[in-house]
């Protein structure tokens, strides 16, 4: 049977349209974006149902696209008795994920010292493919960063009491182990803390800009107060260090899978059981790499703290630089489920997909449990980007995931031949916003022309109800890895 | 590297590198893969080769030897901060196992044309295939 619309934005795939489906795929989407949904997506979240162990049904999210393995926006849940773990429902950039910093500065403080901050940043926040951070590790203190994540931050002076209870499960992933990590991970890993990064990752300095439907109460309660607030947005993973122990496992499972006896469709789904000593072990090395992506976001936001005192001639404190929140989308965790009535522990990944978590969930930080957690969603350079919470309706419906961002629609290569990126930068200086990037050809392919309409992406989830919309963000300058 | 090594497929809404490499023979095939993958992030005729790395590497498959060589260029990339632009390598005769060396040099901001970094090579639909003597494959990057 073909795909249908079984609800108001929710299309199915069927199990009989593939051959070893264990599970229906669910897609996320208003018409108009189903309609451009591209083959990929169909095709990888239908492989990803096959998978042994899943539970429920392979989602994907409404800024799904084309990836490898999971489709960019796929959510799936595994039994943690007979599940599998997979490096391709993560994604080889471990734990890449955004975080939102607040001010207290409005947009008329900063338009005039604009061009220095975003020279200040970028001389400050190393960018692009090759850069080296500034923090300098031996290997003991980077195992002891790998374990224990932005609490590492905090006991080496690179973050503020308050942070670790706005990150996603406190900044630190339990059970990491740095045992479990090749020396190619750790060498190709060890400068790079504090480093952006290249392709779509970047630092953004944004204006709250409410629209009608935006929760303005619980923008106040996240810290977010009035319109032209100015906020800073990082979106960054686990570098190098991550990369590497992704190709590492996905190399070595290919022998767990002959030993397991497990098959797929596609070699990038290749997987382990959880409780496989093989499984174990990458559990272990990507929260070493989740810890180090928190631990990298961390070490970012203190550059972004100095630099803003640098310019602007306060501390940060005084400048109320608190952090508002940090999630990863590119990840795997353990959490609970009610199926089938019964409460059961269930292994999620997350490729290009935000936990979600509604008011009053254990599971978050006490200052969120009356709001839900904050989901960030990075949207274009060009169009900005929002701010959400969490609903308990996520956690009924899509294992408690939403959405990550716009979504691509064109290749990096078709949007590069639209478009030069020193015209791009241009224009959008015209337009107000500033762009400082490590590459121009690369800041061509991130032209918001290539994205989907994050507006039409984040009002679906907010129909849904999966997430319900706070606040957009509004580009004032940016940093392109 | 000769100008039809390798195309850029275009057409696919994705956020990786995806290229079709061509060869009348496998190392031909291999130095185009490789090329590849250094155009995407730079442009490598502003790399000079001046420094030499061996490489010794083994793969169950010729699909695996592949995959195994392109990890080893993205690996040395980070580990020795390097970009290359020659490779001088050989592949046994039954295609498990790869030796040679590669030459590039340190990234240079004031010397490179700076692209996007290479995160990862993925197994995604990697088949080597041979026609009339000429091999060909497609690859996706993870940029």
């Amino acid at each position: 049977m073909e795909p249908s619309k079984i609800a108001d934005y929710i299309w199915e795939i069927p199990r009989d349209f593939k051959a070893g489906m264990r599970v229906t795929a669910r897609v996320i989407a208003s018409d108009s974006l189903w309609a451009g949904m591209d083959e990929g997506v169909i095709n990888q979240i239908t492989n990803v149902a096959c998978l042994p162990g899943i539970v429920g049904h392979a989602w994907c999210m409404p800024d799904g696209h084309w990836g490898y393995g999971f489709p960019i926006g796929g959510v799936a849940a595994f039994d943690t008795e007979v599940g599998i773990i997979s490096p391709g429902g993560i994604g080889f950039d471990i734990n890449c994920g955004v975080r939102m910093i607040k001010t207290d500065l409005t947009i008329d403080e900063v338009l005039p010292k604009q061009k220095q901050l975003i020279d200040t940043l970028f001389s400050n926040i190393p960018a692009g493919v090759g850069k080296s951070g500034f923090v300098r590790l031996n290997r003991p203190e980077f195992e002891k960063l790998l374990i224990s994540g932005a609490a590492w931050c905090l006991s080496n002076g690179y973050a503020w009491d308050s942070d670790l209870d706005h990150i996603e499960q406190k900044g630190k992933l339990p059970d990491a182990d740095p045992s479990a990590v090749s020396e190619r991970a750790y060498k190709r890993g060890l400068s790079q803390i504090g480093t952006l990064g290249s392709g779509n990752h970047y630092l953004e300095i944004q204006s709250v800009k409410f629209e009608d439907d935006c929760d303005r109460e619980t923008a106040g309660l996240l810290g977010i107060k009035a319109e032209g607030q100015v906020v800073i947005m990082v979106h960054c993973g686990s570098r190098g260090f991550g990369h590497q122990i992704g190709t590492d496992y996905l190399q070595s499972f290919g022998a767990a899978m002959k030993k397991y006896g497990i098959q797929t469709n596609d070699r990038e789904l290749a997987c382990a059981p959880i409780n496989s000593p093989e499984g174990k072990s990458y559990y272990g090395a990507m929260a070493c790499a989740a810890n180090s992506a928190f631990a990298n976001r961390q070490v970012i936001t203190d550059g972004i703290r100095k630099s803003f005192s640098q310019v602007i001639g306060k501390p940060p404190e005084r400048m109320g630089m608190h952090l508002v929140y940090d999630v990863a989308h590119n990840i795997a965790k353990f959490e609970d489920y009610i199926i089938d009535g019964k409460s059961k522990k269930l292994l999620v990944h997350r490729k290009g997909a935000t936990r979600a978590f509604g008011p009053g969930n254990p599971n978050v930080a006490e200052a969120f449990r009356k709001t839900g957690q904050p989901v960030l969603v990075g949207g274009s350079m060009q169009t900005g980007s929002y701010l959400l919470v969490g609903t308990k309706k996520a956690e009924e419906l899509t294992f408690g995931s939403t959405l990550h961002g716009a979504g691509r629609v064109m290749s990096r290569a078709q949007a590069k031949k639209r478009v030069r990126g020193s015209d791009l930068q241009r224009t959008m200086e015209q337009e107000g916003i500033l762009v400082r990037a490590a590459s121009f050809a690369g800041l061509a392919e991130e032209a918001g022309f290539a994205y989907k309409n994050v507006s039409e992406v984040v009002n679906v989830v907010n129909a849904v109800g999966i997430s319900r919309k706070v606040a957009r963000l509004l580009p004032i300058a940016n940093i392109k890895g | 590297m000769k100008k039809t090594g390798f195309k850029i497929v275009e057409d696919l809404p994705s956020a990786d590198f995806i290229f079709d490499a061509f060869g009348d023979d496998l190392e031909e095939l291999f130095k185009n893969c490789a090329g590849a993958c250094f155009f995407a992030m730079t442009d490598p005729e502003t790399v000079a080769p001046v420094i030499g790395y061996d490489i010794d590497l083994t793969g169950e498959t010729l699909d695996d030897l592949l995959y195994n060589f392109m990890a080893e260029l993205i690996y040395l990339k980070d580990s020795e901060n390097i970009f290359c632009s020659r490779f001088e390598i050989k592949i046994s005769g039954d295609h498990k196992s790869l030796k040679g060396v590669v030459r590039g040099e340190p990234i240079d901001y004031n010397k490179h044309t700076i692209k996007t970094d290479v995160k990862a090579a993925t197994y995604h639909d990697l088949h080597v295939r041979e026609e009339n003597g000429r091999y060909s494959v497609r690859m996706i990057l993870d940029l």
